[in-house]
């Protein structure tokens, strides 16, 4: 009897495994967006099989806020899947460094990526490239288009129209003019400080330099995005020092704030909440006709595992991940989240397609404190959140706030020393 | 014959004690050992009191230490003088023979502490925001709007804020065991002290207070621990941050970040139970003044 049973199982077996294709293989992603899951399952996954017969293809997210120790425990163990999502800089340079993820320099699909695009997932020389980039957020402005028409203002351009259209919305007093607090202090540092800065410090070009040791944060370029901040204070709502973020970002959809400095990941929310029209406005230059440069932050990417047992199908899909396609569906099936590659993507969003079309007119770069300069203690992006919530409520000069931050990146740093 | 008597007292005694050890005591003296080491380049190096030296002397980690420990110290005052003579006031109200409804007043305001952190620094955070909040609006309808402020908002505020919100919290526990104090005094010495012309508030001066004055000191002392054991507060209404500027950043909170790490900063387990250990001793030390120096000059009557 039991030998009749074993005798059947193996036949079904041997039938079942002529039936699927000799070389199957099953890759599993490791992720954090469990948010995605259904964009995975029903519009990427099934474009990649289909073009590519032999690889299945799992999608097997965790709750963002285990993903790094769960994954960090899975690739001890040797249980990770094939694929994993990358977290932006120090953490996955960490998996790197360690021999958990496979170097992906000679992909060729890497060509479709600017050095900035791929600047979260490298060795802090730029030699070795470990993820392939899948998506960024770009920040800059969003404005109640309604009360723009009402009150016949533009979107400001330059550092002096926004402020004047600041002014109008204020002497108006039918809507706050920005909507923004310092009660959760990141806001103040990620919308606004990293926000504008960039058109001061030249975006990659200054970040380097501080990088290097040849700028430092006392310079005009990193203070003067400071001077702006000290400025915002006077238009934001009401009791703003107790603001949080969901109080923002409720008012602005609730129509009661005119204009919302913005990260583009907003753009879903945003499109299910308000019900007048949106539009987006780059931050201001200071004169008409500079450069203009947008903090476009690199967000997501994904690589291989070192010790998967199924590298080279792995591959072809890291590759198809670099390609147009990829990138299409992506940018598309999440609006807010811009593809990194090189060739351009059409998306149906209005509100999505204006924040992208910013990088064909400006430079791109990464938020400032993420590379590098926040490994220490004193740590620079928390001392940069502190900073700039100081500064918009004027507790704090520019210049001290300025003079601090050199102080604790110089005490740990070696190259501003 | 005394010896074997003896023996069932260490068989029963055994699983607390094992269970205390592994979950309290063990703990305990690893974070106090894990203060002692740092992480070096091939793993855990041990560098004696060099975090404790880091910890007290290089400006920036002592700067925030005391900050820390400071605001820690004005939570706890504020505590001491609003928490506790509320407390005996409403015991002392709640006592009185003639109240009405004195089992509703004692649930309602014993109800808060039996809920969550989280609960209730949301709960607050709502009736005080300057945008959807019932206080700016309650303020209006007696026309005193210019009174209000976004006072988590405000250096100058926000702690007194976050304490007082506390108070509103805990301040049943004063109240129940001291309103358990007063019940337990006999009617006999109240009857006595009456013939003698003490009634009313000298009664409560003179008879009532000196007899729950244990009970305020086990107050004062189970106040002191919890507030400088205090975070879950902080971390819901203000974040780990505890803005704003670090104004509202009491030991608890500062340990939280180090420990565990905030965004991109990365955890420090050494430095993080340096700062256990500095709160452990300080804890230590409150509760040996009260012990050795308060409780036992404490006179206690035997009725």
């Amino acid at each position: 009897m039991t030998r009749r049973t074993l005798a059947g199982l193996m036949l079904t077996t041997a039938l079942l495994g002529t039936g699927a294709a000799a070389q199957d293989v099953t890759l599993t992603i490791e992720s954090w967006r469990n948010d995605d899951l259904s964009i995975w399952q029903d519009q990427i996954i099934p474009a990649f099989e289909a073009a590519n017969p032999g690889i299945k293809v799992e999608f097997t997210p965790s709750a963002p806020a285990e993903y790094n120790a769960a994954l960090n425990s899975k690739l001890d163990a040797g249980t990770a899947g094939d694929l994993i999502t990358c977290r932006p800089f120090d953490a996955s340079l960490a998996l790197y460094d360690g021999g958990k993820l496979a170097d992906l320099s000679d992909l060729g699909a890497m060509a479709n990526f600017s050095d900035v695009a791929k600047s979260a997932w490298q060795t802090d020389d730029g030699a070795h490239t470990f993820c392939v980039p899948m998506a960024s957020v770009i920040h800059g402005f969003i404005y109640n288009k309604d009360a723009f028409a009402e009150l016949g203002i533009e979107p400001p351009a330059t550092v002096d129209e926004f402020f004047a259209v600041l002014d109008k919305i204020k002497e108006d007093g039918t809507y706050i003019p920005m909507a923004m607090g310092t009660n959760d202090q990141w806001e103040a540092a990620t919308m606004g400080y990293q926000n504008i800065g960039p058109n001061y410090w030249k975006g990659e070009e200054g970040r380097r330099a501080l990088i290097a040791g040849n700028q430092k944060l006392t310079d005009e370029p990193w203070v003067e995005p400071y001077r702006q901040l000290a400025r915002w204070g006077a238009y934001l709502g009401d009791g703003y020092e107790a603001q949080t973020y969901p109080d923002s970002q409720n008012l602005f959809t609730l129509g009661r704030a005119a204009i919302y400095p913005a990260g583009s990941w907003e753009i879903s929310g945003f499109n299910a909440q308000a019900d007048f029209e949106m539009g987006a406005f780059p931050p201001p230059v200071v004169n008409a006709g500079d450069e203009c440069y947008i903090s476009d932050h690199t967000d997501i990417a994904i690589g291989l595992n070192a010790a998967s047992p199924n590298a080279e199908a792995a591959r072809t899909f890291l590759e198809w991940v670099g390609s147009a396609e990829f990138a299409s569906l992506y940018a598309n099936a999440l609006p807010g989240f811009f593809s990194l590659n090189s060739a351009p993507v059409e998306m149906a969003d209005p509100l999505a397609q204006e924040f992208v079309s910013w990088r064909d007119k400006c430079q791109s770069t990464i938020r400032s404190t993420y590379q590098i300069l926040s490994r220490g203690t004193p740590n620079l992006e928390n001392e940069t959140w502190n900073a700039s919530a100081n500064v918009i409520r004027g507790a704090e000069s520019p210049e001290d706030a300025a003079a601090r931050l050199q102080a604790g990146l110089a005490s740990w740093y070696g190259p501003q020393q | 014959m005394a010896t074997r008597s003896r023996a069932h007292v260490i068989v029963f005694l055994a699983p607390a004690v094992l269970v205390y050890t592994a979950v309290m005591i063990w703990p305990l003296f690893n974070t106090l050992r894990l203060a002692l080491y740092t992480s070096g380049e091939e793993g855990r190096v041990f560098t004696g009191l060099a975090n404790f030296a880091t910890l007290f002397g290089d400006p920036r980690w002592s700067g925030a230490f005391w900050n820390a420990l400071g605001n820690n110290f004005w939570f706890f005052f504020i505590h001491m003088i609003v928490q506790n003579p509320i407390g005996i006031a409403l015991a002392a109200i709640l006592s009185h023979p003639r109240l009405r409804f004195a089992a509703l007043y004692r649930s309602a305001i014993f109800i808060p502490t039996i809920l969550s952190f989280v609960i209730v620094g949301f709960a607050w955070k709502l009736i005080l925001s300057p945008i959807w909040g019932i206080a700016p609006s309650m303020l209006d309808a007696v026309g005193l709007k210019s009174l209000f402020a976004p006072w988590l908002g405000r250096e100058s505020s926000a702690l007194t804020t976050l304490a007082l919100i506390s108070v509103w919290q805990f301040v049943g526990i004063p109240m129940m065991l001291i309103y358990a104090a007063l019940l337990s005094i006999p009617e006999e010495i109240l009857e006595a002290g009456e013939i003698d012309g003490i009634t009313g508030w000298a009664a409560f001066w003179w008879i009532k207070l000196p007899l729950i004055l244990p009970s305020i000191g086990i107050i004062s002392i189970l106040t002191f621990v919890g507030n400088f054991n205090a975070f879950d507060l902080i971390y819901a209404s203000q974040g780990a941050l505890a803005g704003p500027d670090f104004s509202t950043d009491i030991l608890g909170t500062f340990l939280y970040r180090t420990f565990f790490g905030f965004q991109l900063q990365l955890g420090d387990p050494h430095m993080g139970s340096t700062i256990a250990t500095a709160m452990f001793a300080i804890i230590l030390a409150g509760v040996c003044i009260y012990l050795f120096a308060i409780q036992t000059r404490m006179r206690r009557y035997q009725f």
